[in-house]
């Protein structure tokens, strides 16, 4: 009867009371710069302890220049909050993945890179798309600053249970058509609200077949759709990736292989999609949800919100989605920055130059994804091709370091939020896979990639 | 924690959907390692706009916000919160309100309260047509009340009425049951 949520909720309960929030045990804890400074000042002030930092792990992403990393971080306030972190790690004894470790990145790519996030476990971090690691079977979500203080003191979370999604996929995804679409495809039909007070549960043969990279790609959106968390059950795939990482040398195979939703489990809702029908996607507007097919146009505006995005966008309805021309394109961010994205990319981008009107750029999702992009000749043919190659971190994604934006410059971006001014005060952003993105950079404007000649 | 019993105060209408915490508090603010000093820059890219609400000097010293459905999606910054009740808002009246953000919330004594679209409409029609519109909210009744007859009940989860309502820290509640967590710790290797 049990879902995997409930199987993965189960196991890590420390104690239930009527009418209180249940405490739950947390297994894995991901810190970084920008929302545990805060959470380390309440732990001294409230004279408390890291109660496991063996289960505490931290890196620097979201404000960390990605030129070059000899140089000090210019921007003294960020510096400030980068050079606070490692303080606090220092002082109670935290590992930190710093700003020259080779393990450094994004924290969603280097928690399942090196093997710390693993089927099973509970994952949160101070982040929204910590949502990702539940690619694992993993129960993983993101929390505030104040429940990072909690982890920190309690290795607990007091939790209210939330409720449960399936997403049905049926068929496989059509070829040029990724885990990135089939995400867009989810929340363009259930809306970004439509798993509010949920954790996903995606399933079916477009699931099954996906890569780790793209599963985790797939549960990082949930957040997106409102989602607390997403989760696939771990299978052969899964238990793939695993072997030999660092931390996943004490594989329990036969345990992990128990974590799936029974085949009688009931869930609160169940949405089916149909993946064999989805297209490439973009989005149009100023909310993941805003968004159509490659064939398709700019929509009419059917409210105000819509109204106000399409000015917000300088689009005007019917417009072409294959004629909208872009400035700028961004490859990175914990959502399509592993190495499964670059390689998609390049495989695209190889033999062709960027169009002269577009600056682009690749940010790896860490270093590890660097060095294996360069043992593969990736970063060539980007160079070639005139992308610039930069260091590992957060980036354009959100912007907080020197890579933004100019107000109304158009970006066809990897990323995960179109939110007005996200990359940049006045930036306009379209959502799109890598390959999609990719294609947009050489073409000057969004392309049907399906249709790419590949040299 | 803040305690958050009874608070009358003026009503400021924000009459969007989705209004995500990029919007409430940009991501150039976020690089303090302080909990204070965001409020001078809630809703920062929206206040370049003359006639934004909260521009507007009738909605000076609002501390009740409304606003549509989906409120606080996005990024699980608490600086929203931060930023939010800083600038002098105690509570926020949705049709919904994102997880993150409304947990985000109740941990710094401010009160997300979810009502129906039709009842939030409503609040934020009299918000937009009488000037000095004011609500009361009172925790302890779960009631939102104004002077012309509204008068609505609210739900919210026992335990975080509870805990707003006496300010507690819900780190040294978990820390009562240190015998459990350390019982769970062995029995899980």
């Amino acid at each position: 009867m049990p879902t995997l949520f409930d199987k993965l909720w189960q196991s890590h309960v420390v104690r239930e009371a009527r009418g209180e929030p249940t405490l739950l045990y947390i297994d894995l804890h991901l810190i970084h710069e920008v929302t545990s400074p805060q959470a380390f000042d309440g732990l001294r002030q409230g004279g408390r302890k890291v109660r496991r930092p063996d289960l505490t792990f931290g890196t620097v992403d979201h404000n960390v220049p990605t030129t070059d990393r000899s140089l000090p971080i210019a921007d003294a306030i960020a510096a400030n909050q980068v050079e606070t972190l490692r303080r606090n790690c220092d002082e109670f004894g935290v590992q930190l993945y710093d700003i020259n470790s080779p393990e450094q990145g994004i924290v969603h790519v280097i928690g399942p890179e090196l093997g710390l996030t693993r089927p099973g476990m509970t994952i949160v971090c101070g982040d929204s798309h910590t949502s990702t690691h539940g690619a694992f079977g993993a129960l993983a979500f993101g929390i505030g600053t104040s429940e990072v203080e909690h982890v920190l003191a309690t290795q607990c979370l007091p939790q209210n249970k939330p409720l449960t999604m399936k997403v049905e996929t049926r068929g496989a995804l059509p070829e040029g058509v990724t885990a990135k679409d089939l995400a867009l495809g989810i929340i363009g039909k259930i809306g970004t609200d439509g798993a509010t007070g949920c954790v996903i549960e995606y399933t079916g043969e477009a699931v099954r077949t996906l890569s780790m990279e793209g599963r985790m790609t797939l549960c990082n959106m949930s957040i997106e759709a409102g989602a607390r968390a997403g989760m696939i059950a771990p299978d052969e795939t899964t238990f793939a990736y695993l072997k030999g990482r660092r931390f996943s040398l004490d594989e329990d195979v036969d345990y992990w292989k128990t974590l799936q939703s029974d085949t009688d489990a009931i869930f609160d809702r169940t949405v089916e999609i149909d993946a064999s029908q989805l297209e490439p996607f973009v989005t149009w507007g100023t909310s993941p949800g805003m968004v159509v097919p490659v064939t398709s146009y700019v929509p009419d505006p059917t409210d105000e919100a819509a109204q106000r995005a399409l000015e917000y966008m300088a689009l005007e309805p019917r417009t072409n989605i294959q004629e909208i021309a872009i400035d700028r394109a961004f490859i990175g961010s914990c959502t399509n920055a592993r190495i499964e994205d670059l390689r998609a990319a390049a495989r695209v981008v190889k033999g062709y130059r960027i169009n002269s009107s577009v600056s682009a750029m690749v940010v790896p999702g860490s270093q590890a994804v660097k060095r294996a992009a360069e043992r593969e000749g990736l970063d060539r043919i980007f160079h070639e091709a005139g992308f610039e190659w930069r260091e590992a971190g957060c980036s354009m994604c959100l912007g907080m370091n020197e890579d933004i934006l100019q107000p109304g410059e158009r970006c066809a971006s990897t990323s995960n939020r179109n939110f007005e001014g996200r990359q940049g005060r006045g930036g306009r952003t379209h959502l799109v896979s890598p390959m999609m993105a990719a294609a947009a950079a050489i073409k000057g404007h969004f392309t049907d990639v399906r249709q790419w000649q590949f040299k | 924690m803040k305690a958050f019993t009874k608070h009358t105060g003026l009503v400021a209408p924000l009459d969007r959907a989705n209004v995500d915490t990029d919007q409430i508090i940009p991501k150039q603010f976020l690089k303090r390692i302080e909990r204070t000093g965001f409020g001078e820059f809630l809703f920062y890219d929206w206040r370049s706009d003359p006639t934004f609400v909260l521009n507007q000097p009738r909605y000076k010293g609002a501390s009740v916000l409304v606003a549509g459905k989906n409120f606080g999606c996005g990024s699980s910054r608490e600086h929203a919160p931060w930023a939010l009740g800083e600038f002098g808002f105690r509570a926020i009246v949705a049709p919904s309100f994102a997880d993150i953000f409304a947990n985000n919330c109740f941990k710094n004594g401010m009160l997300p309260i979810t009502l129906t679209t039709e009842q939030v409409e409503e609040i934020m029609s009299r918000a937009q047509q009488h000037e000095g519109y004011e609500l009361t909210v009172d925790l302890e009744r779960q009631t939102i009340e104004d002077s012309r007859g509204l008068s609505i009940l609210f739900v919210v989860s026992e335990f975080q009425r509870y805990c707003l309502l006496e300010g507690l820290d819900d780190i040294g509640l978990t820390l009562k049951h240190e015998d459990l967590i350390r019982e769970y710790e062995l029995s899980h290797g």
